[in-house]
């Protein structure tokens, strides 16, 4: 009677523990297919004229280049740009949310604001198309409104939800103690903040700004709409730019399977992945070491 | 004490004011997307196929199908294996280098860009598996990407059942699977769902990767196989915002946002409503 049951539970457990190894899986088959094709793309092109190169133009008559060093500069220019704006109203929006405001309020705002990320990126990308580069158009002059500036705004809104609503988990995990004792020493609730629990949690706020900084290395569509696709070397953030996203959207639908233009885009597709996996990495091992230093 | 009263209350009003403009920019995008688009909202829109040589005649029925049929495929695919997925990483597995490689893998998905998971499928389920552009090569797509969004929300719902239900189950002698099955799932299997239902309708809105494994802007008719291609709102929305030629375009892409948004949101109050009641009868 034993023995069945004992070999059932075997089975089940077995089952459970395969189909959770597909994750795995998922991700190892996307680096392989992302690698095994990229990399073809070196036979033919040199590294440094791929990632030092300025200009990236396959489909030129005669000689094509295979630069993406102004597509690497697009996405980094939108990753700072959308951070200098979403990093201080993210962790004002976390401390107003977790110290200062009433429950009450905290109810109703949070859900708002996680509500944001339920927002499809295509949606913004079409009010920055509609609303937001007229009036960055209008307000500074320019021809048109369709550049680093624009796209940074957007992507900004993009990963606020993010930041907000991780550094305040990290805020309301700090144990209470912290707060008790700095309160208890003559603190006001501000010192208490800058002094105890912004310096407690500061790296798991570092985290959730890595986190924030992978999406938006990795935001596709409302960039791809707002960012103007020049390919030409930025020089300042008016200028249209063209991340390496928007690069892949853009082009592969119109190229030839297997062609050297094909296996170019994989190559930018597995710098992507290789960028967002060490920015997500980071986040992970920093987050790991808040955990074990709080417990929360 | 009063220049730090003073340092206070400044900061305090900065940060109520950020917290302010937070909700206001959300107001902001709902409440223009309903302005803009609420205009041409009228039942031919929401219930014709789509006519290509003038828009204005058409409506986006077949988009709505097609989002809804994708978003259907993706819920098959992944609700199971990551429901199965979160039941072992809670219940069964053992603080080992296996468990520890399965989270990393999981936490890394989720960090993957749409655009990467677009191209993968590409390769992958369109080109390697032979699906071609497909409403299944789309859902196999989309279902990879939402796999970890769907094992996170329900590891959080089997987090939620007291340890206390599982000991009790042991004391009475019952193995592993049959506290699980009796004991844990009853009381975690409607918030793994209404989890799982909420990642797959951010699903509804992704754009990129579907680009490259089926969608399309126009067909003549409703997908009937899953081998079909199909039409999908943030495709059709895109296309209309960018590369359509019709004077009213703009005026159709806010309409089809205003769809794709009221859908989604629909989804998500449903299940805000579902789970409040949910919560109201549990005890502990």
């Amino acid at each position: 009677m034993q023995n069945p049951r004992k070999f059932r539970e075997k089975i089940i457990e077995r089952s459970f523990s395969s189909v959770s190894a597909i994750s795995l899986l998922i991700l190892i088959s996307i680096f392989i297919f992302l690698f095994i094709t990229g990399i073809k793309a070196f036979t033919q092109i040199s590294l440094s004229d791929f990632f030092l190169g300025n200009v990236w133009n396959p489909t030129a008559y005669g000689e094509p280049t295979w630069g993406i060093l102004s597509l690497i500069v697009g996405t980094l220019m939108i990753a700072i740009g959308s951070l200098i704006i979403a990093i201080p109203l993210g962790l004002a929006s976390a401390i107003y949310l977790s110290e200062i405001a009433r429950p009450e309020i905290r109810e109703i705002v949070k859900p708002a604001i996680e509500m944001i990320a339920g927002v499809p990126s295509v949606v913004l990308g079409l009010i920055g198309i509609v609303f937001l580069s007229p009036l960055i158009a209008n307000i500074f002059g320019l021809s048109n409104g369709l550049n680093a500036l624009t796209s940074s705004i957007i992507v900004a809104i993009m990963i606020l939800p993010t930041i907000i609503s991780i550094s305040e988990d990290v805020l309301t995990s700090l144990p209470k103690d912290f707060r008790e004792a700095s309160l208890a020493l003559g603190a006001t609730k501000w010192q208490m903040i800058k002094m105890t629990l912004l310096p407690a949690g500061l790296s798991g706020i570092v985290a959730a700004i890595m986190l924030g900084l992978g999406r938006a290395v990795g935001e596709t569509m409302a960039v791809l709409m707002v960012a103007g696709n020049s390919i030409a070397m930025p020089a300042s953030f008016f200028d249209p730019i063209r991340p390496m996203t928007a690069n892949i959207a853009i082009e592969i639908n119109e190229v030839v399977k297997g062609s050297l233009h094909y296996e170019a885009l994989f190559a930018i597709g597995l710098v992507l992945f290789v960028m967002t996996f060490a920015v997500n990495l980071i986040s992970d091992i920093i987050i790991e070491r808040q955990v074990r230093k709080y417990k929360w | 004490m009063v220049t730090e009263n003073i340092r206070q209350n400044t900061y305090f009003i900065l940060f109520r004011i950020a917290a302010f403009l937070s909700v206001v920019i959300l107001l902001f995008v709902l409440l223009y997307v309903i302005k803009e688009g609420i205009g041409v909202i009228n039942i031919n829109f929401l219930t014709s196929m789509w006519s290509h040589r003038d828009i204005t005649q058409g409506g986006i029925f077949p988009a709505i199908i097609g989002t809804i049929l994708l978003a259907i495929g993706v819920s098959i695919i992944s609700i199971p294996l990551g429901i199965c997925t979160a039941i072992y990483l809670n219940e069964y597995a053992k603080e080992n280098m296996f468990t520890r490689t399965i989270k990393l893998a999981i936490r890394n998905l989720a960090g993957v860009p749409s655009i990467v998971y677009g191209i993968f499928g590409m390769a992958f389920f369109v080109l390697f598996l032979n699906l071609g552009g497909s409403l299944i090569a789309a859902s196999l797509t989309l279902g990879c990407m939402t796999l970890p969004w769907i094992i996170t929300a329900s590891e959080e719902a089997l987090k939620s059942v007291p340890y206390s239900f599982r000991e009790g189950s042991y004391a009475l002698g019952a193995t592993k699977w049959e506290t699980v099955r009796k004991n844990v799932l009853p009381h975690s299997f409607s918030g793994m769902i209404t989890g799982s239902i909420l990642g797959v309708s951010r699903a509804m809105g992704e754009t990129a990767p579907i680009i490259m494994v089926g969608a399309t802007f126009f067909m003549g008719y409703l997908p009937t196989s899953p081998f079909d291609k199909f039409m999908a709102l943030p495709y059709h929305l895109f296309i209309l915002a960018t590369q359509h030629s019709s004077p009213s375009a703009g005026e159709y892409a806010m309409g089809t946002a205003l769809v794709l948004i009221a859908l989604i949101f629909i989804l998500n109050l449903g299940i805000f409503i579902l789970r409040y009641n949910l919560r109201k009868r549990k005890e502990w």
